[in-house]
């Protein structure tokens, strides 16, 4: 704080002036930066398309570069591309993120739901699940759940989607449970609303902006989970340019000194999902100040 | 010392039914995800052998494992050998799963403890200085920091260390917890601690990060009390403030988060030793699913879980005995 | 001891969707105290009567926009000189015991206040004695403390230091009637001793019972300065004839043995852009004169008043 005169006391105004409008202003910056960097998501979503696959052929002739203009990524010991061949495994891994995450954010949805809505039994059965599956390690459940599906793409989605409910489940079942005991909704239902009515009315416009949030901040972990279940072996199989496999691989040839193998499709896949989590934060920050008071 | 209060043994209790109770339903969740896996544990015991062998072998083995019982049969006489302490043999190790989980556990343990006091220490330090003067230029580098390895994988991250280390510099050796062809009864402790030390690092650097946005949210917060208001109103300096009442109120919240955390941990040291061929319990997690030691895998599986949740439960306890709202309220 | 000039204070808040407002919570605040008198300044509750607490010592939030002039003991304060006197010269009474810290025993903390005072050696067996606190209380935790022996500690951790001016912020809501004139009795004690006292309240009957001056803060101004003694004064069948702003007035008429009056109408809020008289809004007299500029401060008897129709 400080103490600026402002000449006679007696005298000034009981107005502070307005401030004045700045261009960048928190709220603009905000949005811009949501915008920019689901931009960029899209984008690497649709890059394959752009780039198309050619780079992902072997060709002898071109093995082992180091990052050049031609090959910004460098080449592998096959000759691959190592651009086009990170680009599809950040697409891969974008896909299998955002398809793990939807569904973990409709079982929440679903079970947070039920457990605040019926109580009794099923909200005693709904949070002991969600205490059991946090009682175990994330990625050893991860490892058990792809290993009993075999693996492959199917256990992969599996895996990480009947992983990543647990927090937004408890989320809702809070949130509506507190929604329940405002004035407003139990004055609601006394004025004879259906318990639908208020579900559509006053739940869901509470309830749909968490889940948005939720479900855009559950994509980092998805994916690193994802990229993580791939790199050990548990994921995705070894013929698809997963991010995991890609780094899995450039162990075998980090001693020979080919690092551009493992330094950029992991720098890659850190960028992006520093941009869904920038992403979140920020609609988060939109809709609920308090967390970007600064 | 008041020595063991009827509120600390009537915990005890509690914690002890709760883990166990924990462990029932794991074993049951586990059960049925394994029974539903389409790997065939005969073919995955003899593994490239199969071939060799004729159904009526196979029919015979898989009667010696009672596999031709109901599932529930099965179930029961598993929980029953489980309730006896006999957590079966590994296929991998040719060795009963309980001294494989001991062995490997040592080996994991020194990683694992010293990864989780050196993030400790540093989650809280860069905790408290970015804390302090939220918006300052040591505030918005942290953060950077600790958001940025937030959103990293753990394994690009050892990977990194590995190549610039290992390989670039040469100052670290690239595998293993120790110098190969040396009895372990040889090993030196610095010999140790050389190959302890970057996939501790690994592990610590990731584990810093939450740590240390924690801190710096509760000291946001303490800052933001009535009480350091009143500090503040008394004249008191904000290093007077966090050396009087930071630490005092960041302690417990710290300490609780970090044993909070040994799920992350578990998990962070599954990748790490993976990435550094460290032989410890993560590397045997990995080699018992991709190899499908099935006695293994669940074994491991309890018992991370017992370690998670005793983790939590000394989260529990620590509030219980440190905060005097807890220890003499109530 | 203690004058205030034109004080205001603003804040920039921001909303859902990250839209800026702003908020003047003072508008236009004049106050003075003199060595050896208590100064109640009295207005509703949850009217940032704290921040003027905060302004004086130098603890507001960063964002606060603050101008106007305090002046203490002949010397402009600026940020720097607050520093140098807070818990020196000038000591706070908060208001709550969440103002102590959870973690520390009461004893310590009221040792640390001496030390920050600048009075390490001070007898904290003393001060809890004065105060009748029993000497085990130095062990407890504030949790701990009953409302009445919070308030104890509170007035101690002012009272151990060489303060010359005490700020005493809503020290009695929630309190048994008993501890409410044992507290004001501290404060009058202190005030005897040749110290300054602002008591910050929204209770007039209390401020009444040991206060020299009243000064009644309205909508983040204070629209009058009168002594204690001009709420007593009989002279009029309807208020005091020793009042003579019509919110001092209705203050008056709604306490309890004067009939329990309330006034119709609220508080502009804080938000509310307002160039003329703030209460014109609930005033019976309001004329044009009264919407279009803030009334200047008259003299009228000992106090002033912020008032186009008052009248000596």
């Amino acid at each position: 704080m400080s103490l600026v005169h402002s000449g006679d006391p007696q005298v000034a105004s009981p107005l502070l002036p307005e401030s004045k409008p700045v261009f960048w202003n928190r709220r603009r910056r905000t949005i811009l930066t949501a915008l920019g960097c689901g931009l960029l998501l899209v984008l690497v979503l649709l890059s394959p398309y752009g780039l198309g696959s050619e780079g992902l052929s072997t060709r002898l002739s071109e093995r082992n570069l180091p990052p050049s203009w031609i090959h910004p990524f460098g080449t592998d010991w096959l000759g691959r591309d190592m651009l086009v061949r990170t680009m599809h495994g950040l697409s891969l891994s974008l896909w299998v993120g955002l398809a793990a995450a939807s569904l973990s954010a409709v079982m929440a949805v679903v079970l947070g739901s039920l457990a605040a809505s019926l109580g009794g039994w099923v909200d005693v059965l709904i949070t002991g699940a969600v205490d059991l599956f946090l009682s175990l390690p994330h990625l050893v459940l991860l490892i058990l759940i792809a290993f009993s599906l075999g693996g492959g793409m199917r256990g992969v989605l599996a895996a990480v989607a009947l992983t990543h409910w647990t927090g937004l489940t408890r989320l809702i079942r809070a949130e509506i449970l507190q929604l329940k005991s405002a004035e407003y909704i139990q004055l609601a239902a006394k004025l004879g609303h259906g318990p639908l009515w208020i579900a559509r009315h006053h739940f869901l416009p509470h309830v749909l902006p968490q889940v948005i949030v939720g479900l855009i901040l559950l994509f980092p972990h998805t994916i690193l989970h994802e990229a993580g279940l791939s790199f050990i072996g548990m994921g995705l199989s070894p013929h698809t340019p997963a991010i995991g496999i890609i780094l899995s691989e450039a162990m075998r040839h980090l001693s020979t000194g080919y690092w551009w193998l493992g330094v950029f499709p992991g720098l890659a896949l850190l960028l992006m999902v520093k941009a869904f989590d920038t992403l979140g934060t920020n609609l988060h920050g939109l809709m609920d100040p308090r967390t970007s008071q600064e | 010392m008041r020595g063991l209060s009827p509120r600390l043994v009537n915990f005890a209790l509690r914690s002890a039914l709760k883990l166990l109770a924990l462990l029932l339903a794991v074993a049951v969740v586990s059960f049925v995800l394994i029974e539903h896996s389409p790997i065939d544990p005969v073919s995955a015991y003899i593994g490239a052998d199969m071939l060799l062998i004729g159904p009526e072998q196979r029919q015979l083995i898989a009667e010696r494992w009672g596999l031709d019982q109901p599932a529930t049969t099965r179930f029961w006489r598993w929980l029953w050998q489980l309730a006896q302490g006999n957590l079966g043999t590994s296929s991998i190790f040719n060795q009963p799963v309980a001294q494989v989980i001991a062995s490997r556990f040592a080996t994991s343990f020194n990683l694992m403890f010293l990864a989780w006091v050196l993030s400790g220490l540093f989650g809280v330090g860069l905790g408290i200085l970015a804390g302090a003067k939220p918006g300052s230029w040591p505030d918005r580098v942290i953060r950077l920091y600790a958001y940025t390895l937030a959103s990293s994988p753990t394994f690009w991250v050892g990977l990194l260390l590995l190549i610039l280390f290992s390989v670039q510099l040469g100052w670290a050796p690239f595998c293993c917890s120790q110098p190969p062809g040396i009895p372990t009864e040889a090993v030196t402790v610095w010999q140790r601690l050389h190959h302890l030390i970057l996939p501790a690092l690994t592990l610590s650097l990731i584990g810093v990060a939450s740590i240390a946005l924690h801190t710096r949210q509760k000291l946001v917060e303490i800052l933001e009390s009535d009480f350091v208001l009143f500090a503040r109103a008394q004249g008191e300096s904000t290093l007077g403030i966090i050396w009087h009442h930071g630490l005092r109120n960041i302690a417990l919240p710290a300490l609780t988060l970090q044993l909070a955390s040994l799920s992350e941990l578990f998990g962070g040291s599954v990748l790490a030793e993976q990435v550094f061929a460290y032989p410890g319990l993560g590397q045997a997690t990995v080699q018992a699913a991709l190899r499908s030691d099935v006695p293994l895998l669940l074994g491991i599986v309890l018992f991370s879980t017992v370690f998670v949740v005793v983790g939590n439960t000394l989260a529990d306890l620590a509030y219980q005995v440190v905060d005097p709202r807890v220890r003499i309220g109530k | 001891m203690l004058e205030v000039c034109g004080l205001q204070i603003a804040f920039t808040l921001y909303e859902r969707g990250l839209k800026q407002k702003r908020v003047m919570p003072i508008r236009h605040l004049d106050l003075e105290i003199k060595a050896g008198e208590v100064v109640a300044v009295v207005g509703s509750s949850g009217s940032g009567k704290s921040l003027l607490a905060h302004a004086v010592l130098g603890i507001l939030p960063h964002n606060a926009e603050v101008r106007g002039e305090i002046w203490f003991q002949g010397e402009r304060l600026t940020p720097e000189r607050q520093a140098q006197l807070r818990g020196k010269q000038m000591a706070l009474i908060p208001q709550s015991v969440s103002y102590l810290d959870p973690l520390m025993p009461v004893g310590s903390q009221v040792q640390l206040a001496a030390r920050r005072s600048n009075n390490p050696a001070a007898d904290v067996e003393a001060i809890f004695w004065r105060y009748q606190l029993p000497a085990t209380v130095k062990q407890c935790y504030p949790f701990q403390l009953s409302g009445g022996m919070a308030r104890r500690v509170l007035v101690a951790t002012a009272a151990i230091g060489s303060a010359q001016l005490l700020i005493a912020d809503e020290p009695t809501p929630g309190l048994h009637p008993e501890m409410v004139t044992e507290t004001l009795t501290h404060l009058r004690q202190l005030a005897d001793a040749g110290r300054g006292v602002m008591l910050i309240t929204h209770d007039l009957e209390a401020a009444l019972q040991i206060a020299d001056w009243i000064a009644v803060f309205y909508a983040g101004t204070t629209v009058e300065m009168a002594r204690c003694e001009d709420f007593r004064v009989k002279g009029n069948p309807s208020w005091p004839a020793g009042l003579r702003h019509p919110y001092s007035r209705a203050l008056w008429a709604a306490l309890p043995q004067n009939g329990f009056q309330p006034l119709a109408g609220s508080q502009p809020s804080s938000e509310e852009p307002i160039r003329g008289c703030l209460f014109a809004s609930r005033c019976s007299s309001a004329s044009e004169e009264c919407r279009g500029s803030l009334p200047p401060r008259q003299r009228l008897g000992e106090g002033w008043v912020r008032c186009f129709h008052a009248q000596g």
